[in-house]
């Protein structure tokens, strides 16, 4: 899938550039699905040293083998797949502890993998600015529903329901980056009952 | 004047020399009471009546930030200079009544920093000194890497080692001994934040080092104060208070639009906050520009100066104040 362009919205709202190598003590890189193709892309202006010194934690997703094989490929210092981002997590932890000022941080995908990744970064001490992020595949929203805070990933649909308490959830860009999160805001709470049709926003 | 921030009427209440070319002024608010809070990495600017001349010069604060009850300075003499450290040397005694600007702030502490790495050269250990006592009341993580050039006049160097033990390390330039800055950098965990004070040569290795390893640009933070330069004098037309200003050769065009009247804006007087940040509406020469303020396209742009350090040459200049 090609780069994402996003209709311009409010502040609150990440946006996403274009990974590009950049000189450091070490290289973090952290991506799902598609955004295996965003670390491929950068390897054409990336030297054997720089990844003698990259650590790359991928989580294929649907896409399986397709780039998993490209990417161990790219002789990283240490290649991790895994199945999810919660089975990925102690892993990104650990990684972070061990590195120091000067390790670069590379963020691919949905934005729910980067945004996840980017909470733990930031916590760990990186400011936000410096960690790079490429947004490809599905755009597809992790959602904090603000009446009962449970989280539902994936959502695809505005309206949804929140896969916690069953509201009906309207999408707003309004996005949290201590949660990695957008906001989802009961859409009949003026008028119990009336909820507009589901329409695909997120593919 | 209203420019620059509210002011504060204080008395000297102690000078001591610490070395050669060091002297300490200690400050209490004239009448009595609490001066106000402060932040480590503070200065204030200290209003000198030298003869008909007011000389305005920013010192940081090297006091403890939680002690109210008085203000604490250093000022390095400089022969060369312009005047002020000399009138603060040799005019400065305690009793005398002067007059300092409210506290501002623009090397603060980054208080997300997991850990505080300070490198300072010289009189660059003030403001340090001042972040030192707020981190040590805080339990914070700090480390202080300190280049002076001879153990005589390495200000304070002996009672901060004494203060912080294990965490001030000095450097004496006379000895060849110097931060290796690069292994320093290489070995800081994640969430460091370096901070440098000194000459402009060590900020600029501390910036292009730490750039060149992949510092990100959010976690290094400098603080340098210029001294304006002096140079050709020069006339500005005020278009605003449409009045014509002639800036001497050891003036600044900050000083030359006060003494003519005109109620400027300033904060650091250094060439690094902003504030005095003013605009061009023409002129027919060359600027000098030496501030730390504007980008290299506004410098070229011809639109904008900063008055506390920047100077022009040519045949006329007229400014939007």
């Amino acid at each position: 899938m090609s780069k994402t362009e996003f209709p311009p919205s409010i502040t609150s709202r990440p946006v996403y550039g274009e990974l590009e190598a950049r000189s450091g003590s070490g290289h973090l890189m952290i991506a799902d699905a598609e955004g295996a193709e965003a670390i491929l892309d950068l390897a054409n202006s990336a030297d054997a040293d720089f990844w003698a010194k990259a650590h790359i934690i991928y989580i294929p997703k649907k896409t399986g083998t397709k780039y998993s094989s490209q990417l161990e490929a790219l002789g990283a210092g240490k290649y991790y797949a895994g199945p999810s981002y919660e089975a990925a997590q102690s892993r990104i932890r650990r990684a972070l502890q061990d590195c120091h000022m000067g390790t670069q941080v590379y963020l691919s995908g949905t934005e729910s993998l980067m945004g996840q990744a980017m909470a733990e970064a930031t916590a760990a001490g990186i400011p936000h600015t410096a960690i790079q992020t490429e947004h490809r595949g599905s755009t597809a929203r992790r959602m904090q529903c603000v009446h009962c805070k449970g989280i539902t990933e994936d959502v695809t649909t505005d309206p949804f329901e929140c896969s916690h308490c069953g509201l009906s959830l309207f999408v707003r860009d309004h996005y949290s980056r201590r949660l990695a999160a957008f906001q989802g805001v009961r859409v009949d709470a003026e008028d119990p009952g009336n909820i507009p049709e589901k329409v695909e926003l997120f593919k | 004047m209203s420019a620059g921030t509210a002011k504060l009427n204080v008395t000297v209440a102690e000078v001591k020399p610490i070395n050669d070319l060091v002297t300490r002024f200690k400050f209490v608010r004239t009448g009595g009471g609490d001066l106000p809070t402060f932040s480590g990495g503070a200065h204030t600017v200290v209003e000198m009546q030298d003869g008909d001349i007011t000389r305005l010069n920013a010192y940081s604060l090297m006091s403890n930030p939680a002690d109210r009850g008085a203000y604490t300075i250093s000022v390095r003499r400089d022969d060369q200079g312009r005047g002020g450290s000399k009138f603060m040397h040799s005019k400065v005694k305690e009793g005398l009544e002067m007059v300092i600007s409210n506290p501002v702030n623009l090397f603060s502490l980054d208080l997300r920093a997991k850990k505080h790495l300070m490198l300072a050269g010289g009189i660059g250990i003030t403001p340090f000194m001042a972040q030192m006592h707020q981190l040590s009341m805080m339990g914070g993580n700090f480390e202080l890497h300190y280049s002076v050039r001879t153990a005589s006049l390495g200000t304070y160097a002996k009672e901060l080692s004494e203060r912080y033990p294990g965490k001030v390390h000095i450097y004496h330039d006379d000895q060849k001994e110097a931060i290796d800055l690069k292994t320093l950098l290489a070995n800081q965990p994640l969430g460091t934040h370096v901070y440098v004070c000194g000459p402009k040569g060590m900020i600029n290795w501390v910036h292009s080092t730490a750039e060149d390893m992949g510092w990100p640009r959010e976690a290094v933070h400098s603080e340098e104060f210029l001294a304006p330069a002096s140079g050709k004098p020069f006339e500005v037309k005020c278009a605003v208070s449409n009045k014509i200003v002639q800036v001497g050769e050891h003036q600044s065009l900050l000083e030359a639009l006060e003494a003519a009247g005109i109620d400027a804006p300033y904060l650091c007087r250094g060439g690094a906050c902003g504030q005095c940040e003013t605009n061009v509406i023409g002129y027919d020469g060359k600027f000098l520009h030496y501030d730390h303020w504007l980008t290299d396209e506004q410098k070229a742009g011809g639109k904008h100066i900063m008055p506390c350090v920047s100077r022009f040459e040519g045949k006329t200049l007229v400014l939007d104040r």
